[in-house]
């Protein structure tokens, strides 16, 4: 029987993409329903303390507003992630700046600024804390004053949401292992980095609408939102908790979502329960839209990072052995930071191959508002660590960084660190070898060499090579349990019901692109159901590079179950026409009325995982990359631009070409952006720059060219072949390019973001004769454009 | 304080009474129900609601109603007609340059604006000229071949 291959690998039109250039596309904001009245939030305005009197201004009339305190919540005080420390609303103490403490809501939108600006609350300050040092001190010093958490029934210990130790082998041989390893190694090589927080930045602000269904008692009976998410069953969950009411009277509604990133993962949890228990006080439907700066001040941010590496390494390259530590600032409450600190654990180690390795790893408490998902979840903070350090081995034992990389990598039939055997093709010395083609590497390389002396414009390349595991870690995808439908509409035309969500990635054209093909139908016929938890199933969160591999996967199966109930049951040819197809499906429904064909998910392949050990097969498959950073540093403005960047990936069979180039694309912006860009500037745990006038993400001035690169090696765990995309390029771009500034200007870095005055400073302190001089810096390599030296 | 105020929304008269202080952008939404111009930042740096009025490219968030009086504005609602797509439309669905969509109506009304100054733009000039527009899902490259493959279409016309 031929296939009909001709749809996954083309470029259909983006199923909702009409309605978004047409500007018909309907986002949260652009709804209203009859009588819908408006929410606000009045925030802590310190960072830690208890709550003490709450005083309401006189001049406003708080007749006309609902007024929702923790003591309203008719269920549980609590957003429930993996435990419940995280509050929904603040009762007696407060945690972070921004904390939610009373919600308000008014039938006018404009009325909410005097209402939120006439609640003063008193409190009783406590000091915190507000760096990974000052958490990590607090515990070291036993300052109780400064023990700003204190464990969950989740674990954790004092300011520690969660520790991790991940080793190669058993404990006590790889500890010995490591010490001999150590004991024998020509060079060992210490380094220590770090990564600032990061705003998802998505152009949507956080937004819902709730509504509220009482009896005439006055009791809830029902509570719906809409909004822009990516989980609705997450949102569900939650609501359940807060309303105690069974899952089936909450439901969630996702609109079109004005990009995520991560960002829209866990906190619709919060403004979905808040806009719901407002609706539950006034009566009314309740919009609640942040604002920009409500956004960037109050929402979830990446996790800043701390990542310690000792390496031992032989004269010729030969990596034997590493340890890793890593610390993570959480912010207040774990809400996320176990699983994105075991995404960091597992990255760690990177696409190489080493005999030892230890990884510790450890996410603290700090008063800063919880940091959450985004994009990479904790891989770009260890990546940016390893690949920095690699090019700082390569150093040590003088060879190339691209040839040290070259002599370690993983390849098909090795074991990972977490001892996870790579069964499916692993080529990286191919990937990397085509990089170096494709930029032009070491052409490059010497020109800039020879026009650099003598210019004030300093060129340089650098390169990163990395992985990234597709869908939840471990047992992970076992316990989502996600399931997909396939269903037939009135007219014939088959509708994937799914949980996933889009964002702008592509969920809805390739499941539609899967669907068609299996179905053997033209993508135009397949529809897909807005996600809506009263219709579709629950297919899991819309996260963790988990879509096109594993829904997708699903949708493949779900499809062909219903192929198949056609071929039998209404007698579909097989080799139909996409005529006889909806002839099949219109008798199907006059004989049997309905037709849904619904599947659970079942690993491809036996996954083995020991969360204890943190060993096993940690993701069913990986994407790997090579990037290549091609910088200019201009040392009159010490601003370092991008000049070209490179991008080699192998992320499977790729679905759709446009679309998977976008997503390398945005990835790599908003990876320049981690790197060069975007700095959150906090004090006192507050973020101080929550606007997009200082807090800066790259413009299309800001880009260079960036050049795309697929092999397509189909694995097993994807609908044709397909791995995950979504988050790998997020994790390559910010090593890459201060490998690449390095290798420029001869300054090496260990921090990002790294803006002009960091590279100023480090120029300067270097001819400073207060200063020692800095091992990293090589004079050579400046010239004569080394700052003046002060006298 | 209201105002009534007359504008040329996309081809038709309109007369709003609102405050002179209103920003366009909220005249716009709530009171022409023209939802497909977009709020990011409320302080002109994302571009999400951009709109031409008298054939200049501004951010609506920074209008107040009154300086609109009189004006001729075009809102993404006014770029197709009768239901088909511009060729500026049709480049950004067919080349990727929409990925979630929201800074699209304003990106798409940006390129209008460019193509006017510039019909065979570089690549600087539609870097430059897409800079006051904002998007943090396609890295902007999809965008550029969109706006070329535009600028071709209507040099083609």
């Amino acid at each position: 029987m031929p296939e009909r291959d001709d749809i996954v690998g083309t470029s259909p039109l983006r199923k909702e993409g009409r309605a978004k250039v047409l500007g018909q596309a309907k986002y949260i904001d652009d709804l209203s329903l009859p009588g819908m009245w408006h929410g606000a939030t009045v925030r802590s305005s310190i960072a830690r303390g208890r709550i003490g009197a709450i005083h309401f201004a006189p001049e406003v009339d708080w007749s006309q507003f609902a007024i929702v305190r923790a003591n309203d919540i008719p269920g549980e005080n609590t957003i429930v992630h993996l435990t419940k420390d995280h509050l929904c609303l603040a009762a007696d103490m407060v945690n972070h700046p921004e904390e939610p403490i009373l919600l308000l809501a008014h039938q006018e939108k404009a009325a909410l600024l005097a209402g939120v600006a006439g609640v003063r609350i008193e409190y009783d300050e406590l000091p915190g804390v507000f760096t990974i040092e000052e958490s990590e001190a607090a515990v070291a010093n036993n300052d109780v004053d400064r023990i700003v958490w204190e464990g969950s029934e989740y674990g954790g210990t004092a300011n520690c949401f969660k520790q991790y130790v991940l080793y190669s082998g058993e404990a006590k041989e790889t500890e010995d292992g490591l010490a001999a390893a150590f004991e024998a190694a020509d060079y060992i090589v210490e380094g220590e980095y770090h990564t600032g927080a990061q705003e998802q930045l998505y152009i949507e602000p956080n937004g819902v609408v709730a509504e509220c269904e009482k009896d005439e008692k006055g009791n809830v009976v029902s509570v719906c939102v809409r909004g822009s998410m990516q989980c609705p069953y997450y949102l569900v969950h939650a609501l359940t908790l807060v309303f105690g009411l069974p899952e089936e009277k909450c439901r969630a509604i996702q609109t079109e979502t004005g990009g995520a990133f991560g960002g829209k993962e866990d906190f619709p949890s919060v403004i979905g329960t808040h806009a719901a228990l407002l609706a539950m006080k006034c009566g009314h439907p309740v919009k609640m839209i942040y604002d920009r700066a409500e956004d960037m001040a109050a929402t979830t941010k990446r996790h800043p990072s701390r990542t310690r590496h000792r390496t031992a390494v032989s004269k010729d390259g030969k990596l034997l052995a590493c340890e890793i530590d890593i610390a993570l600032d959480g912010g207040a409450y774990a809400t996320l930071s176990p699983v994105v600190l075991s995404r960091a654990t597992i990255h760690a180690p990177g696409p190489y191959k080493w005999r030892y390795v230890r990884v510790r790893a450890k996410a603290m408490a700090t008063n800063l508002p919880p940091h959450g998902a985004f994009r990479g979840f904790g891989a770009p903070q260890s990546l940016f660590a390893l690949e920095r350090h690699m090019d700082k081995v390569a150093r040590v034992v003088a060879i190339s960084p691209e040839e040290l990389r070259r002599r370690n990598f993983l390849a098909t039939g090795d074991r990972t660190a977490t001892g996870q055997l790579l069964t499916e093709p692993v080529d990286m010395r191919h990937l990397l070898a085509r990089a170096l083609e494709e930029s032009d590497y070491y052409a490059k390389l010497a020109r800039f060499a020879q026009e650099n002396r003598g210019s004030a414009i300093k060129r340089g390349l650098g390169i990163a090579a990395f992985m990234h595991g597709s869908g939840f870690t471990g047992s992970g995808e076992r316990r989502l349990n996600s399931v997909v439908a396939v269903e037939l509409l009135a007219d014939g035309r088959p509708q994937i019901l799914v949980s996933s969500t889009e964002f702008g990635q592509g969920t809805n054209t390739i499941l539609c692109q899967v669907a068609a093909q299996t179905l053997r139908i033209p993508y135009e016929q397949v529809v897909i159901a807005q996600p809506d938890t009263a219709l579709v199933p629950d297919s899991g969160p819309t996260v963790a590079s988990r879509t096109a591999m594993v829904i997708g996967k699903l949708v493949e199966r779900a499809s062909a179950q219903l192929l198949e109930k056609l071929r039998i049951e209404s007698g579909l040819p097989e080799d139909h026409t996409p005529e006889q197809f909806t002839q099949a499906a219109l008798a199907y429904l006059n004989a049997h009325g309905e037709l849904r064909c619904s599947v659970r998910y079942e690993p491809v392949r036996p996954v083995e995982w020991n969360d204890e050990l943190f060993h096993g097969d940690a993701y069913p498959a990986y994407a790997w990359a090579v990037y290549v950073a091609e910088v200019a540093v201009d040392l009159n403005t010490y601003s370092a631009s991008l000049t070209r960047f490179d991008a080699m990936q192998e992320v499977g069979k790729i679905m759709h070409p446009v679309l998977a180039r976008g997503q390398i694309e945005g990835g790599v912006a908003q990876g320049i952006g981690y790197a060069l860009y975007e700095k959150c500037v906090w004090k006192d745990g507050r973020m101080m720059n929550n606007q997009m006038t200082n807090y800066i993400m790259p413009t299309s001035a800001d880009l260079p060219e960036i050049h795309v690169y697929f092999e397509e090696v189909p694995s097993v765990h994807g609908p044709c072949g397909a791995k995950g995309i979504g988050e790998l390029p997020m994790d390559g771009p910010a090593p890459a390019i201060l490998n690449a500034i390095e290798n420029a200007t001869g300054l090496g870095f260990d921090s990002i973001p790294l803006l002009p005055e960091d590279i100023f400073e480090k120029a300067h302190s270097f001819t400073d004769p207060a200063h020692g001089g800095s091992e990293d810096l090589d004079p050579e390599k400046l010239g004569e454009f080394l700052p003046e030296v002060n006298a | 304080m209201r105002a009534s105020l007359q504008m040329t929304v996309n081809g038709e008269q309109r007369r709003v009474d609102v405050p002179p202080i209103k920003r366009l952008l909220d005249v716009l939404r709530e009171d022409l129900d023209l939802t497909g111009t977009k709020e990011g930042c409320g302080e002109g740096e994302c571009g999400a609601c951009a709109v031409l009025m008298d054939g200049e490219l501004v951010n609506s968030c920074l209008i107040p109603a009154l300086q609109a009086n009189g004006a001729r504005l075009c809102t993404i609602e006014g770029v197709s007609t009768e239901g088909r797509l511009h060729p500026i439309q049709q480049c950004f669905l067919e080349n990727g340059g929409a990925q979630c969509g929201i800074c699209t109506p304003g990106m798409i009304l940006a390129t209008h604006h460019l193509l006017e100054k510039h019909p065979k733009p570089t690549l600087e000039q539609i870097q430059e000229g897409l800079a006051g527009n904002l998007c943090r899902c396609t890295g902007y490259m999809r965008i550029f071949e969109a706006v070329r493959k535009a600028a071709e279409a209507q040099n083609a016309v």
